[in-house]
């Protein structure tokens, strides 16, 4: 059999493959996004980034009851969106295999928040397996897919980011022959009014009992005895930190099926130990279930609710050793976070928003790094879509004064998401809000995923392009306009008349994303010391290009994409372009 | 069974990932156990950017601790003094001399430290290239990572043939002469 190095979430999406999955719909976020970019490269395999994570679900479970094996994956955010499907997709059951893969972030590398996706398998009465490698990812997606058809449920796949974005060796198969199953009409499976529900509740209570027996004896929970007084009882990447950490001094269980939990393997387990330590990121999720049989264990007492575990970590609890001291880098070592792009369209929107001193309700993206100094002109962030609904509110508390100096900000993905509901709130409810969707035409934060408003589909097909002009006006706002962000002029003018209206705008600030290939700004730009008064104007555009060296402000050629942004504040034009690249 | 741990430091956009990737496929065509830890979302806008390379007979963790580095790769100056405690005792540092200025020193809120390179030196066994000159000479200022794996690659064990294989397969064929000629140079690069 072959092998190959891959990230774990390539790894899920071979596994979907050799699962004989038909139909996969998502909507991206870090770190789950490459499990459907990587379903792409198998041209049998229906796939669609889906308007958000709600409706993708909603195309899996229609797949699903269609006779075919389908695919969901998100973020762990993204299954808060997803969960309203999810829990009557509990009670409906499938007819063809329903995995749903969710990627948690501990550390939030790349989210908002930093919850367990554990709660929801209990919650919403659905199995949850959790691989810790590669290898592992492609073959419990294949054993997801027995279990959602065995038992007639959805399973969940967790990944973590460590999981998800790390590349190991995985066993490649051959793709199995799964023929589409039948569709029968079965509205006593497949409506769920309250009638056939509670029928339908009795089974899912039968289907627990029938899971709780499978995780006493599924391979998936494993237990790797090397002599040990010390018991670890872990899954997912923590189980790679534990071998790290203490490889033979201690036996594991490894639990690879997170939900529901095998209470008597647990108990055999830790009855077989003198000490046994549950090693898990986020929630006491195992730890709080394990105490619930009345079993001692040390848990969060020794580690730590927040962020990503380490080797290290495990060590110093279970062993008690030091680490050794490490090389000190014997000078102060300046901050770099993230900040948008040279070239990014959104920059000279939010140059506009801080000179106008707004307040701004913002949005989740790119451009939620307009919060960042120098542009710092955020004022929230929620979640996706929250930017509209939030200002309408504000708006509401503190009355139409207040209302005149405040917008909201989102991006072009992120209102097809879940911001045209806002939009139409303000309407219905005779808002006076102006909300300026940042139109950049991709969804850029997730890696440059096309949407609705892109006119292609995830495998780069010309499709219908949602108008946001056409749809802001059909929502009932009468004015809406189309801005160029680099034209700040004209963007300062639109949102000073707009924010001054006694009804509801829009404002569309049109212009692509820097990184799209498409996208070429001819040459780069310098700035021509003997014009330059040094006001550093163009300083407040926070753009990586522009810097100051010896006292003088200085474009870094190797940083600027030409964009031209800064020719356009500088008011003494000292800002020259030069024709050729670097 | 000794495992190397090799991490790669830079600024999100200047090619990390790639540079990880032929790492990876190059160690397991030499037949080791590899994992890698890639990083994807919101540090790739220009934020500090680590992957981690580690491999062996078997591999446990993809991720290195404090201390840990046997090699660290930098695509920038100031990365490369973040990065130093991750560095073994012992251990070795190629870095590009590269400096892209973070916006906190940007908005004058911090300072881009002076003498990182001599601070690197005295702390640990230092290689410094101007990767961007060797870049431009194979042909772009995007092959930056490839001389640097060039650099990494003179400093391993494995034959040169092996990385030579690795970029013929992970290179798109239309850069494939740039590349070869970037890491030509950073192979051959004397400081
Ligand atoms: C519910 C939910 N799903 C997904 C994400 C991940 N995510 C963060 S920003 C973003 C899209 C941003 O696209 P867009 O609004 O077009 O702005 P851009 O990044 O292009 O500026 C996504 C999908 C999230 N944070 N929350
Ligand atoms: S990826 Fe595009 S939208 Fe995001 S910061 Fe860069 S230029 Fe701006």
């Amino acid at each position: 059999m072959k092998s190959q190095l891959l990230i774990g979430n390539a790894a899920v999406a071979r596994g979907a493959y050799e699962a004989g999955v038909r139909v996969v719909a998502s909507y991206p976020g870090t770190p789950s996004t490459e499990i459907t970019e990587s379903i792409v490269k198998y041209p049998e395999i229906y796939c669609e980034w889906a308007p958000n994570e709600k409706v993708a679900c909603e195309v899996a479970i229609g797949a699903s009851i269609g006779g075919a094996r389908a695919m969901t994956c998100c973020k762990h955010v993204g299954l808060n969106v997803m969960a309203d499907p999810v829990f009557t997709a509990s009670y409906t059951g499938v007819n063809g295999g329903l995995v749903i893969a969710v990627a948690d972030d501990p550390g939030m590398h790349s989210s908002q928040n930093e919850q367990d996706s554990r709660h929801y398998a209990e919650a919403s009465k659905c199995p949850m397996l959790e691989p810790s490698d590669s290898d592992e990812c492609l073959a419990y997606t294949k054993a997801a897919y027995e279990m959602s058809e065995k038992f007639d449920v959805p399973v969940f796949l967790r990944l973590t980011t460590r999981v998800a974005h790390s590349q190991s060796m995985a066993q490649l198969g051959e793709p199995d022959q799964v023929p589409l199953k039948d569709y029968v009409k079965n509205p006593a499976k497949f409506v769920m009014a309250p009638a056939n529900a509670i029928r339908r509740h009795v089974d899912v209570e039968k289907r627990t009992e029938a899971l709780r027996a499978f995780a006493e004896e599924t391979p998936l929970n494993q237990v790797i005895d090397n002599g040990s007084a010390i018991g670890v009882i872990c899954g997912g990447i923590s189980y790679l930190y534990a071998q790290e950490a203490l490889d033979e001094r201690a036996d594991y269980l490894k639990l690879g099926m997170v939900w529901p939990l095998p209470e008597r393997k647990l108990c055999e387990f830790v009855a077989a130990h003198e000490v046994v330590f549950v090693i898990e990121e986020l929630d006491p999720f195992i730890e709080t279930y394990v105490r619930s049989l009345g079993l001692g264990v040390i848990g969060k007492e020794a580690f730590t609710m927040l962020g990503e575990y380490s080797a290290a970590m495990i060590r110093q609890a279970v062993l008690n050793t030091d680490d050794e001291p490490v090389t000190d880098a014997g000078l102060p070592v300046p901050v770099r976070p993230p900040v948008m792009c040279a070239g990014c369209p959104h920059r000279g929107t939010f140059y506009v928003l801080k000179k106008l001193g707004l307040t701004v309700c913002g949005d989740i993206g790119c451009y939620t790094l307009g919060a960042m100094p120098p542009l710092g002109s955020i004022d929230t962030t929620i979640c996706m879509g929250a930017s509209i609904g939030a200002a309408l509110g504000m708006a509401k508390a503190r009355g139409p004064e207040f209302a005149k100096k405040l917008v909201s900000v989102i991006g072009d993905s992120t209102f097809i998401h879940s911001g045209i509901t806002g939009l139409i709130d303000v309407v219905y409810n005779k808002g006076i809000n102006t909300v300026i969707i940042l139109d950049n035409s991709i969804t850029g934060m997730t890696g440059h995923q096309d949407n609705p408003t892109t006119g292609k589909t995830i495998r780069g097909e010309a499709t219908k392009q949602v108008d946001l002009e056409l749809l802001a006006k059909a929502v009932g706002i009468d004015r809406v306009r189309v801005v160029d962000p680099f034209d700040v002029k004209a963007m300062e003018a639109a949102v000073k008349e707009e924010i001054a209206a006694d009804e509801p705008s829009v404002i569309i600030a049109q212009r692509p994303c820097a990184l799209l290939k498409y996208v070429k700004y001819a040459g780069h730009c310098h700035v021509n010391q003997d014009t330059c008064r040094d006001c550093r104007m163009c300083m407040k555009l926070g753009c990586p290009a522009l810097t100051v060296h010896d006292g003088r402000v200085v474009i870094d050629a190797t940083q600027c994409n030409g964009c031209g942004l800064c020719v356009n504040v500088c008011p003494f034009h000292a800002i020259e372009k030069e024709a050729e690249p670097v | 069974m000794s495992i190397t741990s090799i991490m790669i430091v830079g600024v999100g956009g200047q090619g990390t990932l790639l540079a990880s990737r032929i790492l990876g496929n190059t160690l397991i065509g030499a037949g080791y156990d590899v994992k890698v830890s890639e990083v994807h979302g919101m540090s790739q806008r220009g934020g500090s950017v680590t992957t981690y390379v580690r491999f062996g007979e078997k591999v446990w963790s993809p991720i290195i601790e404090k201390g840990g580095a046997d090699i660290i790769l930098s695509f920038e100056l100031l990365e490369a003094l973040r990065a130093l405690p991750y560095l073994k005792r012992d251990g070795q540092i190629i870095v590009n001399a590269q400096q892209i200025d973070p916006m906190p020193v940007i908005t004058g809120a911090a300072e881009y430290p002076k003498g990182i390179e001599e601070a690197l030196r005295e702390r640990a066994k230092l290689t410094a290239v101007d990767a961007l000159v060797l870049a431009r000479e194979a042909g772009s200022i995007k092959a930056v990572n490839v001389v640097l794996i060039g650099l990494l690659a003179r400093n391993t064990s494995i034959p040169r043939e092996q990385w030579e294989e690795t970029l013929r397969t992970t290179v798109p064929p239309k850069f494939l002469d740039i590349n070869m000629k970037a890491f030509e140079l950073g192979y051959q690069y004397e400081e």
